[in-house]
C-alpha cells in the first residue's frame, strides 16, 4: 500500500500522454547495471490493521513506569488541546513558509513564538528553533565565537555543571572550527561553579563562559557572580536554561550585565517525552548580535495594501542564499515542535508558568525531604535547587535503579560514570506530575531494597 | 470568500485570564530559592482563556496552505501524502511517555522499530550501515562530511581539506562544507543536466576529502555517468556522498550504495513521508558503506541475541560523536517506521515509479501546452523544471509572478529560483499521492496563468489576490526589523 490513487486506466493514459507504452521505459536513463532486481531485507507491506496491531504490542512492552529522570527532559502535563491543535493537517502538513502569503498560520505562530521565547528569557529577539538544547549550544558557541572578534584564543569556558551530553555534542558539532572547549570543575560542597575556579583565567583571553542555570544537577548557580566576572573581562555569556524554571527564576537578560546569547531545551514547553526527540531548541540574543543569529527568523511587515503580515527575513544569513558562508548550515528545524510549544505557552500564560514552576520546586522538595529519612541516602549538595537534586547512596547505584526499575520505578539518573567523583550518586526530579503518593511509594520501595540487603 | 486575519495572541489577553483548569494548585512562593534569584517581572506570556486560544490557534492553521488542503508541488521537497496511521502509532502514550534516559528494560519495543528502521533503511539504500540520530538533512551532511574527514584522518591523511559540489547543489552542502573546516570547491554543470566529467577531473586530485552529490541532480535529472563520476573521484583518494533529497525518484529502482556512494543521507521526512511540520521537525539518517562504519555518529540501536541496547561512545571509540542531547527525532524515527512497513517491497518500487510516472506525465502535458521544459531531451525524474524566461523576456512576468498566481488558483506554488542555474524556472514535484485529475487541472490552471500573462498581465504581477494577505514587502521587513510584539504601554 503506497498510497498511490491510479488505477491501471490511470496509467496506461498517462503512458501514452507521455509516449511510452510501459513505466520502465521512463528509467531507460538509468544504466541497466545498476537496477534494483528485488529489494531484498524488506519484507511485504502490512495493512494498517496489522501495524498497528504490531505497534500497539511494541508500545506495551515498554509500559509506563513511574518515572524521577529528569536530566534534560522533563515530565510535565501537557493539556489536551495542545497536540489537538498541532496534529491539524494545516499545521502538520503544511511546509517550510517560504510562500508567506499561503503559510501566515504558521509565520504569526512563529511570530507569538519568538516574541514568547524572547521575553521569557529577557532577551530582545529569538529565533524559529533550532533542533534541540545540546545543538542549540553547539551554534551559541560557535555564534560568540564569531561576534568576539577581539579574543584570537578561541578558549570557550564550559563548567562541568553543564549536561554531559551538551558538552559532548558541542566539541563533536564545533569539531573542525579550531576552537578549545576547556571545562571548569564544580565546588564540592555547593555543586556550583564558583568565583574562585573562573579566577585561574583572570589574565587570559577566552573566548566566551558557558553557565547553565539550574545546573545539571539541579543546583541554582550563582549567576550575577558569574556574569559579572565574564562582564569585567569582556567574555560573552552563553545561559543554557530550561523555560518552565524561567516562570520563577531571574532570566539571564536580568543576570548582571545580562548573557549574550541565550539557548536551552524548549521540551519541557508542552512536548512529550517521546525517548528523546521530536524537541526543540531555543536561542535568544541581544538585537545587536542578531545578524549573527542562525537559523529562521520570522518578521512582521506590510503587504501591498497596507495590511500587517508576516514573513521569513534576514535570510541572507542562511544556507540558502549565503551557501558556504551561511551562519549555519540548518534549513529544517522543529516547526511543529514550536507550534505546539506556542500553544502551551498561551494556554499557561505567565501564572501557569509559574505555578508549574512552583509545584515541580515543592514536589523536588517533598521528594528529597521523602528519599533522605531512608537510611543511607543523603543530600549531595547543601545549594538551592529547581526540581531535581544528587542523592548519595551507601552502595553502587546501577543495581539499585535495575531493582527498582523491575518494580515499576524508574529512580534517576547514576551519575558514576560522568561524575565518578561525587561517588555512589544518583541524579533525581519530581515535577508537578508527580503525587505524594508517588513520593511515597518511591520512598518505601528504596527503604525495602536499601534495608534488605545489608 | 476572502480568509480573515487573526489577531496576534496578545491582542486577546486579559489580565488575570488563562486556562486555570490547566495550572497546578501550589502554594505561594518558594522560600527556598533566594530572592535574588527569582523572577521580578513575569514574562509576556497571553492571558487568554483555553477557548480564546483554542480558536486563535485554529483559526490561524486555516490560513496555511497544506497537504491536507492542498496540491503542493515543492521541488525537492516530496510533498506526498503524510498518512494518519503513522501519527497515530508513533503517538500510542507509552511511546510519548517514555523518558530517553529509561533503562532498555522498559524499551525493547521502541527500539526493537528503530532497530528495523535501521535495516529497512540499509536494504532500500544497499548500505552497510546506518545512523539515525541526525535530526535534519543539514544534520546528516554534517555527520556525512565530519565521517570523511575522520576517516582520510585515521589514514594519516590531513591534507584532504576540499570537498567537490556541482554548482546546483543545493545551499545546505557548502554550507555543511565550511561547517566541517572543509572548502567547497564547485565543478559546472554541463548542457545536458550531467555533471562534466572534464571539469571533474581536473579538481580532483590529493586535496579532495570527497564529493557531494544528489541523483538524481537538483535539475531533475538522473546523473548518467554516475558510475565514472566515482571511478574519478574513488582514484584520486576521494569519497562519494550521497544528498538523498531526491531519494523518491529511484526508491526501490536504483540503490544509492549500488551506484558507488560511501556515504548517504535520507531525509525521512521527504521520501518517508513523516510530517513537514511548518519547518520541521526532520531526521536525516546516515548510511555508510563498511570502511566508515567506525565513524558513525551515536547512539546506534544494536540487537545483542534477542535483546536490543543503545551503543553509544564507550561502544564506538572512533564515531564522530554525538549530535544531540539523546538519540534524535525518536518520534519522526517511528513514523518513518511505520510508513516503511505500510509500503514493504512493493511498495517501495511502485513510489519510485509512479513519482517518476507522475512527474514526466507533467513534463509531457507542459510541453504539449507550451511551456519550456529546461532539459526537454531528458526524461524527469520525480521532479521537473519549466523555465519562464521567455514569459520573463516577452510579457514582463517571472516565475515568482506565476507561483503568486498559482496561489489564487488554490495551489501551492512550486518550488522558485532554485537550482540557481535555471533562470526563472519552477522545479515541480508532484510526487505519487497525487492524482491523475490533480495534475490535469495544475496543468490548465498554468495554462489560464499563461492566457492571463498575455491579456491581463498586471493582474499576474500583482498576484495574490484572494489571500489573506497581498504581496509583502520583504525589503522592508529586513530594513524595519520588527521580530517581537512589544505592548503599547
Amino acid at each position: 500500500m503506497a498510497f498511490i490513487p491510479h488505477t491501471a486506466a490511470d496509467i496506461d493514459e498517462m503512458l501514452t500522454a507521455i509516449g511510452v507504452t510501459s513505466i520502465e521505459q521512463l528509467f531507460e536513463e538509468i544504466p541497466p547495471a545498476l537496477r534494483t532486481r528485488e529489494l531484498a531485507g524488506v519484507p511485504p507491506a502490512l495493512n494498517e490493521m496489522q501495524v498497528g496491531r504490531l505497534m500497539m504490542q511494541r508500545a506495551l512492552a515498554d509500559g509506563q513506569p513511574l518515572s524521577f529522570l529528569g536530566a534534560g527532559a522533563y515530565e510535565h502535563h501537557i493539556p489536551a488541546a495542545v497536540w489537538a491543535i498541532t496534529t491539524r493537517g494545516e499545521f502538520y502538513s503544511a511546509y517550510t513558509p517560504y510562500q508567506a502569503e499561503a503559510s501566515q498560520g504558521t509565520l504569526q505562530t512563529i511570530y507569538e513564538f519568538q516574541t514568547m521565547i524572547a521575553s521569557l528569557t529577557g532577551m530582545q529577539v529569538a529565533n524559529a528553533s533550532l533542533y534541540d538544547g545540546a545543538s542549540a549550544f553547539a551554534e551559541a558557541v560557535l555564534m560568540a565565537v564569531r561576534l568576539n572578534r577581539k579574543s584570537e584564543s578561541l578558549r570557550v569556558l564550559v563548567p562541568r555543571t553543564v549536561h554531559p551530553h551538551y558538552r559532548l555534542a558541542a566539541r563533536s558539532i564545533t569539531a573542525n572550527q579550531q576552537l578549545r572547549l576547556e571545562e571548569l570543575d564544580y565546588a564540592p560542597d555547593s555543586g556550583r561553579t564558583s568565583a574562585e575556579v573562573l579566577e585561574r583565567y583572570a589574565g587570559e583571553d577566552i573566548a566566551a563562559l558557558a553557565i547553565q542555570q539550574p545546573n545539571f544537577f539541579g543546583v541554582l548557580e550563582d549567576v550575577d557572580t558569574l556574569s559579572q566576572w565574564a562582564h569585567s573581562r569582556s567574555v560573552p555569556i552563553i545561559a543554557i536554561v530550561n523555560p518552565i524554571s524561567l516562570g520563577l527564576l531571574k532570566p539571564p537578560g536580568e543576570w548582571r550585565g545580562g548573557a549574550d546569547i541565550v539557548v536551552g531545551e524548549g521540551q519541557p514547553l508542552g512536548v512529550p517525552m517521546s525517548s528523546g526527540g521530536p524537541y526543540f531548541g531555543f536561542l535568544a540574543t541581544r538585537m545587536q548580535h542578531v545578524r549573527q543569529m542562525p537559523g529562521r527568523v520570522v518578521g512582521r511587515t506590510l503587504d501591498l495594501a497596507g495590511r500587517e503580515g508576516f514573513t521569513l527575513t534576514l535570510q541572507a544569513r542562511e544556507q540558502h542564499i549565503r551557501r558556504g558562508k551561511a551562519t549555519s548550515n540548518i534549513c529544517t528545524n522543529q516547526g511543529l515542535l514550536v507550534t505546539a510549544a506556542t500553544i502551551y505557552m498561551s494556554l499557561m500564560g505567565p501564572q501557569g508558568l509559574a505555578r508549574v514552576a512552583h509545584a515541580s520546586h515543592e514536589r523536588a522538595r517533598e521528594l528529597v525531604a521523602a528519599i533522605t529519612q531512608v537510611s543511607g541516602v543523603r543530600a549531595a549538595f547543601a545549594s538551592p535547587y529547581f526540581h531535581e537534586a544528587v542523592v548519595r547512596l551507601d552502595r553502587p547505584v546501577a543495581p539499585l535503579l535495575a531493582a527498582l526499575a523491575k518494580r515499576d520505578i524508574l529512580g534517576g539518573l547514576d551519575l558514576t560514570g560522568s561524575y565518578p567523583e561525587l561517588g555512589h550518586a544518583l541524579l533525581t526530579c519530581a515535577t508537578e506530575t508527580k503525587t505524594s503518593g508517588d513520593i511515597q511509594r518511591f520512598a518505601s520501595e528504596l527503604r525495602e531494597l536499601l534495608s534488605s540487603s545489608g | 470568500m476572502q480568509p480573515q486575519p487573526e489577531k496576534l495572541i496578545f491582542e486577546y489577553s486579559r489580565a488575570g485570564r488563562g486556562a486555570t483548569d490547566q495550572w497546578p494548585t501550589t502554594a505561594a512562593t518558594p522560600a527556598a530559592i533566594p530572592e535574588s534569584m527569582r523572577r521580578a517581572q513575569p514574562p509576556l506570556l497571553p492571558e487568554v482563556s483555553e477557548l480564546d486560544a483554542v480558536r486563535h490557534f485554529t483559526r490561524l492553521s486555516q490560513l496555511n496552505f497544506s497537504i491536507d488542503t492542498h496540491f503542493y508541488p515543492l521541488g525537492s521537497c516530496t510533498m506526498k501524502y503524510n498518512p494518519k496511521a503513522c501519527n497515530a502509532f508513533a503517538m500510542l502514550p507509552q511511546f510519548l511517555a517514555r523518558h530517553p534516559l529509561a533503562p532498555e528494560s522498559h524499551g525493547q519495543g521502541v527500539l526493537a522499530c528503530l532497530h528495523e528502521l535501521q535495516e529497512l533503511l540499509k536494504a532500500v539504500t544497499g548500505m552497510q550501515a546506518v545512523a539515525l540520530s541526525p535530526m535534519a538533512g543539514a544534520q546528516g551532511e554534517f555527520a556525512g562530511v565530519a565521517m570523511i574527514r575522520a576517516y582520510h584522518r585515521a589514514r594519516g591523511d590531513h591534507a584532504r581539506t576540499e570537498i567537490i559540489v556541482p554548482d546546483a547543489a543545493h545551499g545546505t552542502n557548502p554550507a555543511t562544507a565550511t561547517m566541517c573546516g572543509c572548502s567547497a570547491r564547485e565543478i559546472p554543470v554541463g548542457p545536458d543536466g550531467d555533471v562534466s566529467l572534464e571539469a571533474l577531473q581536473s579538481a580532483v586530485g590529493e586535496r579532495t576529502a570527497g564529493i557531494m552529490l544528489t541523483n538524481p541532480s537538483t535539475l531533475g535529472v538522473f546523473e548518467r555517468r554516475i558510475v565514472d563520476v566515482a571511478a574519478i573521484v574513488h582514484r584520486a583518494g576521494g569519497l562519494l556522498y550521497y544528498d538523498g533529497a531526491n531519494l523518491n525518484a529511484i526508491l526501490g529502482k536504483v540503490r544509492p550504495g549500488d551506484m558507488g556512494f560511501d556515504v548517504i543521507h535520507v531525509n525521512l521526512h521527504k521520501t518517508f513521508s513523516t510530517p513537514h511540520g511548518g519547518g520541521g521537525p526532520g531526521a536525516g539518517a546516515v548510511g555508510v558503506s563498511a570502511r566508515l562504519e567506525p565513524f558513525l555518529p551515536v547512539p546506534i540501536v544494536a540487537r545483542e541475541a534477542d535483546r536490543y541496547r543503545w551503543l553509544s561512545e564507550v561502544d564506538r571509540p572512533q564515531s564522530i560523536g554525538r549530535l544531540s542531547a539523546f538519540a534524535g527525532n525518536a518520534g519522526v524515527l517511528l513514523r518513518a517506521y511505520v510508513y516503511m512497513r505500510l509500503l514493504g517491497r512493493e511498495g517501495m518500487r511502485q513510489v519510485g515509479e509512479c513519482a517518476t510516472l507522475n512527474a514526466n506525465y507533467l513534463l509531457a502535458r507542459l510541453k504539449q501546452t507550451g511551456f519550456d521544459a529546461a532539459y526537454p531531451e531528458r526524461r524527469a525524474s520525480h521532479e521537473l523544471i519549466v523555465t519562464l524566461k521567455r514569459q520573463a523576456r516577452e510579457l514582463d512576468v517571472t516565475a515568482m509572478d506565476f507561483a503568486k498566481r498559482l496561489l489564487d488558483y488554490g495551489v501551492h506554488a512550486p518550488t522558485t529560483y532554485f537550482p540557481l542555474l535555471v533562470p526563472e524556472c519552477l522545479l515541480i514535484e508532484p510526487t505519487e499521492t497525487e492524482s491523475k485529475e490533480t495534475l490535469d487541472r495544475f496543468v490548465e490552471i498554468m495554462v489560464r496563468i499563461q492566457r492571463e500573462a498575455e491579456q491581463d498581465a498586471e493582474r499576474v504581477r500583482s498576484a495574490p489576490h484572494t489571500m489573506v494577505v497581498r504581496r509583502l514587502d520583504d525589503v522592508r521587513a529586513a530594513k524595519q526589523l520588527d521580530l517581537t510584539w512589544k505592548p503599547t504601554v
